[in-house]
């Protein structure tokens, strides 16, 4: 039992030094490759995959929760006589934390999986090898560009779900319960701060990055065959999940401290 | 002053004849012995064959060459430099000089055959697209694929990708190309074809040559010389001819592809059983 439970923690730690070779070394490819025309070239492409791609679904998910979070709330809102500032209730919540959870795991599960079984297939068949063998660093090849797709476009889809959120407890609010429109943007422009877009924004940088490095990651040690591609394919969603769920909580802890200490207590009633 | 000067450029020359040294080289996974002290010295413009049974450490062998591992213990050099310390970064200056046929090809399928070809000519030098261009339709016909660059590796057969795989390997003109199995999954002729580019590219290139391979038909036909790995270790090291005459059974087994002594009775005792 004990032997077992060594042999598990090594295992981790094993896997956790890995991963932290693996980031120091993309790092180090991807400061210097941010002037290279190459690296911009490489990413394009991958905008189009990880970002235009993906619109739809955040669309969707964005549009559901938004519609979701109005309908669960407006009894209670009207019964405190509050159901003016139903607005403000969505918005806040899908801008500092729904939209960039959501969006950060609708990327994980399209594009990090893709990432992942796509650079799992090269390994497989030897290609990343051989781009190792022509002098190519695979990292400063492949991931490096992943990462910044990953990094620069999670927070454009996080700004997308929050939009189609929005509009959707708009919808509920003015169109299926009656509220006057006015008071429903009044009270969203008068709570809503840039730091709250701020908290959102930086979530949504981090989860990005964290889904980029994790995919490529798990891609780059799967085993071999097809099983080991798909359970990669699986961890690499799992552990992503997870991260943004970690992440999201010590941010969201840790701002809330610094936003007390610089404004004080903010009440929105 | 003339014949002193050719002395000492004739030495230099002796003292580089080795493209490759392996010295006391020792690899291992977990509780496998993969390769236990192995010395090799690659001489140039010959073609080394390296056979075995499988699961000896052959590719784990090839894949030391170009340090796609690293030795436990023992030295690798190229050209009289040590290798197998340097980092990633120092080795990326040296792997162009390295062509590498890969038991799968690996050619990368987001890519045509032209563009696989042309790949390792970009990423090393600054030539022209129209001279990337010629170069990619010279190295296509040289593996008899003219006309071939728009394809995709995926409408390849078996044959055709290994050919383009090899287009790519020559790409930079390298010094050294390992084959890794070269004709395995392929039918008689095609792995005949494969054995004849292999032969030509020896003439027209002058390379040095490294072929992995159970095939003994293959090996016979390209090698300049033949060992044989088992156990980590070589036990046999002579010419294709001197092979015959070896009187080890382990080598006459593998050599007239009969299983050994041991393992026949140990089969026999199984079915009686």
């Amino acid at each position: 039992m004990l032997s077992l439970l060594g042999g598990k923690t090594i295992g981790a730690l094993t896997s956790f030094g890995r991963f932290g070779i693996f980031t120091w070394q993309m790092v180090r490819w991807l400061l210097p490759g941010l002037i290279e025309w190459r690296t911009w070239v490489r990413t394009m492409p991958l905008f189009y995959e990880v970002g235009n791609r993906t619109v739809p679904v955040i669309m969707v998910t964005g549009t559901f929760v938004g519609l979701v979070l109005a309908v669960q709330s407006f009894d209670q809102l009207k019964a405190a006589g509050f159901e003016t500032r139903m607005g403000v209730l969505v918005t806040l919540t899908l801008v500092q934390e729904l939209g960039p959870v959501l969006a950060g795991v609708m990327v994980a599960g399209r594009v990090g999986g893709a990432l992942t079984a796509e650079l799992g297939t090269m390994r497989v068949t030897e290609q990343i090898s051989a781009l190792t063998v022509m002098g190519v660093d695979p990292i400063r090849h492949l991931v490096v560009p992943r990462f910044l797709a990953c990094l620069l476009l999670t927070p454009l889809l996080t700004f997308f779900c929050d939009i189609c959120g929005t509009l959707a407890g708009w919808f509920v609010a003015v169109q299926l319960k009656g509220i006057d429109s006015n008071p429903y943007w009044y009270y969203i422009e008068a709570s809503i701060e840039t730091w709250d877009v701020s908290v959102g924004f930086m979530k949504s940088i981090v989860f990005g990055g964290m889904i980029g490095l994790i995919s490529c990651y798990k891609g780059f040690h799967c085993r071999t065959g097809a099983e080991g591609v798909g359970r990669a394919c699986t961890e690499s969603f799992v552990v992503s999940f997870i991260a943004i769920l970690i992440i999201d909580f010590f941010i969201g802890y840790f701002l809330s401290g610094i936003y007390r200490g610089l404004y004080g207590f903010k009440s929105l009633v | 002053m003339i014949d002193q000067a050719k002395q000492s450029v004739a030495a230099a020359n002796h003292d580089h004849v080795a493209v490759i040294e392996l010295i006391d080289v020792h690899k291992r996974f977990d509780d496998l012995v993969v390769l236990n002290g192995v010395n090799l010295t690659l001489e140039s413009g010959q073609t080394t064959v390296i056979i075995g049974e499988s699961g000896a450490g052959k590719s784990v062998l090839l894949k030391h060459i170009v340090r796609l591992l690293k030795p436990d213990s023992g030295a690798i050099h190229f050209r009289g430099r040590r290798i197998d310390q340097l980092s990633e970064r120092e080795l990326a200056a040296i792997r162009p000089q390295f062509g590498f046929l890969f038991q799968l090809s690996a050619l990368f399928d987001s890519l045509t055959v032209g563009q696989n070809i042309a790949f390792p000519i970009a990423q090393h030098t600054k030539r022209k697209r129209r001279e990337i261009d010629k170069i990619v339709a010279e190295k296509l016909a040289m593996v008899g694929l003219d006309g071939f660059e728009d394809q995709w590796p995926s409408e390849l057969s078996g044959g055709q990708k290994k050919r383009v795989a090899l287009a790519r390997a020559i790409a930079l003109d390298p010094e050294l190309i390992l084959y890794d199995e070269p004709t395995t999954g392929l039918d008689p002729p095609r792995a005949d074809e494969i054995n004849e580019l292999i032969l030509k590219l020896q003439r027209e290139l002058s390379v040095t040559s490294v072929v992995v391979t159970h095939d003994m038909a293959s090996a016979r036909k390209v090698a300049n010389r033949i060992v044989m790995l088992y156990e980590g270790d070589f036990i046999f090291d002579g010419t294709p001819e001197s092979i015959d005459q070896c009187n080890d059974p382990r080598v006459r087994c593998f050599v007239e592809g009969r299983c050994s002594d041991d393992m026949l009775r140990t089969l026999k005792e199984k079915a009686s059983s």
